[in-house]
């Protein structure tokens, strides 16, 4: 054979190389964007699941306390951005607004004693707060998919897949200020 | 190393294991077929019939260890709180939720067995759920969840019935060529006599052996399986203190757990066999120590 037969084999191995390579990133890159939405239907179902709590418990309330008007209307909104919310980012801002919003509920809760001694409140309270763990552990693995995606996309040779390919950085979902700054502890004594 | 590799170590030594279970396990019986003058085609019929015995194993292990246990199933009705812990620390490390079985003893510990996340089960002692808070059984539970998620169910769990296997055949080799010796067929060549000597003197040297690297087996695979799960369990719970903690209970708790072997201790979080700790012990022990795997975590 020719010197330029060579040649020319040697090139085509060469691009069927690095055809072989490409794929291999290329679906690397996917199945690791598949972790980040698979993760996200778990926070999904929480949130789901706890905006569904939300009318019930603004019912029980009105009950008692009928004349509140402004907290349950922030509820309701906040409620309402939940469910409409569209991305991570949104759902986590909405998230952190209902947060919020059933903390002023449940400050005004306290001025009730009937309502609070409701059974229906009650249960309904534990639910709430068993939601609420569930997101922080959900947001937790999710975030975990978030972090090795958006490494795994910024580094040398997947950069090269990445971008052409419209792989673009996945959104943390953020847990409130609140919720991110350290536990006080606090020695005084409670006044009894 | 990553949570991944971690993987695919074990279901690679998963294959080894039975691969080597079932040359062994034909490899005796041909030894002994040929000590007593049978044909070849003995030891075939042992390799069909140790594939046949390790595949339904990998299948069916895990329920006999269940039932060696005396571990009895539960609802969510029965323990809500538990179920709870555990769901949510399956959401965390996005795992389906494992069955929930309770072993009635006031030994506080804790295993997991299966074949994959999507077939496990959690076994813990009601002794754990008494004398724990709500962190560290979540720590505990946690460290559990690692072993599923990492795929050590699988092959500790084969570990139990293979490797257990094999040291009772190793057993029954032994009281088989004592006797064998005392009472050989007179009618044989001399010839056949030499070389029978020589097989019954291997088969003497497995019957030794074997436990002992069944003992090492068991040791090289489980004990840095422990420190993994500790750390990735802490990492789920985002509180070392509670495994600690609990660590720290378990080790101070005397009671012995009944219904715990030596084919099944490597399982269990911490060695449910307690008050043997001689020299012996120790070198063939399952488990690290436990002071050790404090102090790892409380470094963390």
């Amino acid at each position: 054979m020719s010197a330029g037969a060579w040649v020319g084999i040697g090139i085509a191995a060469f691009v069927f190389l690095m055809v072989l390579v490409l794929w291999g990133l290329y679906n690397g890159l996917v199945t690791s964007r598949m972790h980040v939405r698979e993760s996200w239907s778990g926070i999904d179902v929480q949130l789901k699941r706890r905006s569904s709590l939300i009318p019930n418990l603004v019912e029980t309330v009105k009950g008692y306390a009928a004349h509140e008007r402004e907290v349950f209307e922030n509820v309701t909104k906040a409620r309402a951005a939940l469910m409409n919310a569209g991305d991570a980012k949104s759902a986590a801002e909405a998230n952190n607004q209902l947060t919020g919003a059933l903390k002023t509920l449940f400050a005004v809760a306290e001025n009730y004693p009937q309502l609070r001694a409701s059974e229906n409140f009650m249960q309904l309270q534990k639910e709430l707060s068993d939601v609420e763990s569930k997101i922080a552990y959900a947001r937790q693995f999710y975030n975990g998919n978030v972090m090795s995606y958006n490494t795994r996309i910024q580094i040398f040779p997947n950069v090269l897949v990445a971008r052409p390919f419209g792989f673009t950085p996945a959104d943390f979902f953020a847990a409130t200020e609140e919720e991110k700054a350290d536990v006080k502890v606090s020695f005084e004594k409670k006044p009894a | 190393m990553t949570i991944y590799s971690n993987i695919s170590a074990n279901r690679r030594n998963t294959w080894l294991l039975m691969f080597v279970f079932v040359i062994f396990v034909a490899g005796i019986v041909e030894l002994i077929a040929l000590a007593v003058g049978g044909s070849y085609i003995i030891g075939i019929a042992a390799l069909i019939v140790a594939l046949i015995f390790v595949t339904i194993n990998y299948y069916t292990a895990s329920s006999l260890v269940l039932s060696v246990s005396r571990a009895r199933e539960v609802k969510r009705e029965d323990y809500p709180d538990l179920y709870n812990i555990v769901e949510n620390l399956c959401i965390g490390d996005g795992l389906p939720m494992p069955k929930i079985y309770i072993i009635d003893d006031k030994a506080p510990n804790a295993f997991t067995t299966g074949r994959d996340p999507q077939h496990a089960q959690l076994v813990i002692t009601s002794g754990l759920l008494q004398k724990m808070n709500k962190l560290e059984l979540e720590g505990v539970i946690a460290h559990e969840l690692s072993h599923i998620k990492d795929y050590d169910i699988r092959l500790m769990t084969l570990i139990v019935v293979l490797v257990g296997l094999v040291a009772l055949v190793a057993d029954f080799m032994l009281i088989f060529t004592w006797f064998g010796t005392g009472s050989r067929p007179s009618n044989r060549g001399r010839g056949e006599g030499a070389v029978g000597a020589i097989i019954l003197l291997a088969a003497i040297l497995a019957a030794i052996f074997a436990p002992i690297a069944a003992q090492l087996l068991q040791l090289a695979i489980s004990r840095n399986r422990e420190y993994l799960a500790d750390s990735s369990g802490a990492l789920l719970t985002r509180y070392p203190e509670g495994l600690a903690s609990a660590l720290e209970k378990i080790a101070a708790d005397n009671e012995p757990l009944e219904v715990a072997n030596k084919a099944t201790a490597h399982l269990y979080i911490a060695n449910p066999l307690k008050g043997h700790e001689s020299w012996a012990n120790n070198l063939f022990s399952t488990h690290p120590p436990i002071e050790e795997r404090i102090r790892r975590l409380r470094a963390m």
